[in-house]
């Protein structure tokens, strides 16, 4: 299945795929609107390492353990995806001591949030990789 | 094939999953005494607060069983297994026939010998979800609640009375809360957080009751009118053993939880864990380790081939507000971070083996991979992790196969 792969060479660290992740995910339809003088919390983190840098956001494991560890069932992989059922979540976050990419977070309301590809907000592709300027996330098969 | 679960929890659940991966044809039945669609234990103490319900507290979808095609004999209690015949009697005496069994059977409360304990007349256990329909029946807000036991089921039941009761005191022999998963420091924290909602006596036990009196170790008499007694689990190994299969703290498997008895597999509470951590055979009551054991149960029952090598001790949980994690054991070095709430590293041999994380949590599966890998740390790895979590950790090789999918097979 396609999946957010990194091409860590053409990463700048310019945190634009954050900023694009909480865009799309914030429900506003205008940018500043949704991101001016706010703390963002996007599903894809970039990291570095000395002067490389890689934007870190969910693999969609086939053998996830977030999903296995999961108390509850909120998160389920669905057709390859790993898709998380806000209103069952309870906020107990055994699948942040699961993930070993660190790809989940606690939201603002407590649910744990994470990346499902932007399926949910219907955009297609990816809003990070729509935004990437630099190819350095891309959306494929591999 | 005719598979067989005892149990209809996490581990009987992932072994469904892990069977259906590889046979779909073969006939599953799952046998419990509880009368409900599969839910998930943890959650009882979320539903007396009101942030569950019945419905939302199923483990799985509503057609769970239909989907997978398994018969679910519900209100039913295995007995006896005739593992000769290949059969199980249940308290109804019907017999059920079996190609492959698994037992996925749990634990239950422990219940200790104390005097008196049989005239208490209002006392509870709290692992069940009729454990919680009882307890709630005789809730009230005149109710002075005594907990037995100061850890994680004993606090998750406090938090889910609080505010639905007049007191909640907790009573455990061990000189701090949470005595399986904090330190010294990181239970003091949290106490410090809590203590205005509960009353602790620490370091105590109740020596006898006197009906609604407790009379304890250090010599203060406490007055109730509920009682609850957390103070540990022990696993339902009985029908087993029964049988003449091999148990020690609890039932005895391979890697591939296979049990001493050929096409019997065992699974969750109910058996010992081979804890990667600290090199050592232990019982992980823990939701995402039974569900672990019972997938790969399932699918070496259907034929399949998968070893369950490393089980690993992992803790979250999120008490009045306070959410802490941990993972793995407490030996070696420890460092300790006091800046950003709380957090303690346990380094061994150049590897990390453990840690305890008061609030800041985030990213925290990064240091349970690095204990579950055993990765060997530099002390520049270690020192770029010590404070917050990250993939820079790993070697340059593991991260561009896990963000670039060089290996295709995540």
């Amino acid at each position: 299945m396609k999946r957010v792969y990194v091409n860590e060479q053409w990463c700048l660290g310019c945190r634009l795929c954050e900023y694009h992740c909480a865009f799309a995910n914030s429900k506003e339809s205008d940018m500043v609107k949704a991101l001016k003088d706010k703390k963002i919390h996007p599903n894809i983190r970039v990291e570095s390492k000395g002067n490389i840098n890689f934007a870190v956001s969910c693999r969609h494991c086939e053998d996830p353990l977030c999903v296995r560890g999961c108390i509850t069932g909120a998160l389920q992989r669905v057709n390859g995806l790993i898709t998380v059922d806000k209103d069952r979540c309870v906020h107990c976050y055994t699948c942040i001591v699961c993930c070993p990419y660190g790809a989940i977070s606690p939201s603002e309301d407590g649910a744990i949030q994470k990346c499902e590809l932007c399926i949910k907000n219907n955009n297609g592709i990816p809003a990070c990789v729509k935004g990437c300027i630099n190819q350095a996330i891309v959306y494929e098969e591999r | 094939m005719r598979y067989l679960i005892i149990g209809n929890s996490a581990a009987a659940i992932g072994a469904v999953e892990g069977i259906r991966e590889i046979d779909k044809v073969g006939s599953i039945c799952l046998i419990s005494d509880e009368m409900y669609h599969t839910y998930s234990r943890p959650l009882i103490s979320y539903y007396l607060q009101g942030k569950t319900d019945k419905d939302k507290m199923k483990y799985r979808d509503s057609d769970f069983y239909e989907k997978n095609s398994c018969q679910p004999m519900l209100g039913d209690t295995a007995v006896k297994i005739d593992h000769k015949k290949g059969n199980v009697i249940l308290e109804s005496k019907n017999k059920v026939a079996y190609d492959k069994l698994l037992i996925a059977t749990g634990s239950r409360a422990f219940i200790p010998p104390i005097d008196g304990l049989k005239n208490v007349k209002k006392k509870f256990t709290f692992m069940k979800f009729d454990d919680v329909l009882a307890l709630e029946k005789e809730l009230t807000q005149d109710s002075r609640v005594l907990i037995m036991g100061a850890g994680l089921i004993g606090l998750k039941c406090a938090e889910g009375i609080y505010g639905r009761v007049k007191s909640i005191d907790v009573v455990d022999l061990a000189p701090r809360i949470l005595s399986s998963i904090l330190d010294d420091e990181g239970a003091q924290i949290i106490k410090n957080r809590i203590c205005d909602k509960i009353n602790f006596k620490l370091g105590a036990k109740v020596d006898k009751f006197n009906h609604n009196l407790a009379y304890l170790s250090d010599g203060t008499i406490q007055e109730f009118d509920i009682l609850i007694i957390a103070v540990g689990v022990r696993p339902n190994i009985e029908i087993f053993a029964n049988c003449g299969g091999v148990v020690d703290k609890g039932i005895v498997t391979n890697e591939k939880q296979e049990t001493s008895i050929t096409n019997i597999y065992a699974a969750g509470d109910v058996c010992e864990s081979y804890d990667s951590s600290c090199d050592s055979r232990r019982i992980l009551a823990i939701l995402p380790n039974a569900y672990a054991q019972g997938r790969v149960a399932g699918i070496n029952m259907a034929g399949g081939s998968i070893s369950n090598k490393d089980s690993l001790p992992i803790n979250a949980l999120g008490l009045f507000g306070t959410h802490m994690v941990t993972a793995g054991s407490y030996a070696g070095d420890s460092f300790a971070d006091t800046k950003h709430g709380y957090k303690r590293l346990f380094i061994k041999d150049g590897i990390l083996r453990g840690y305890i994380i008061i609030d800041h949590i985030d990213k925290a599966g990064i240091y349970t991979a690095l204990i579950r890998d055993k990765a060997p740390l530099s002390s520049d790895d270690f020192n770029l992790i010590r404070v917050s979590p990250s993939l820079a950790a790993f070697s340059d090789a593991y991260r561009l196969r896990i963000l670039s999918g060089s290996d295709n097979n995540i």
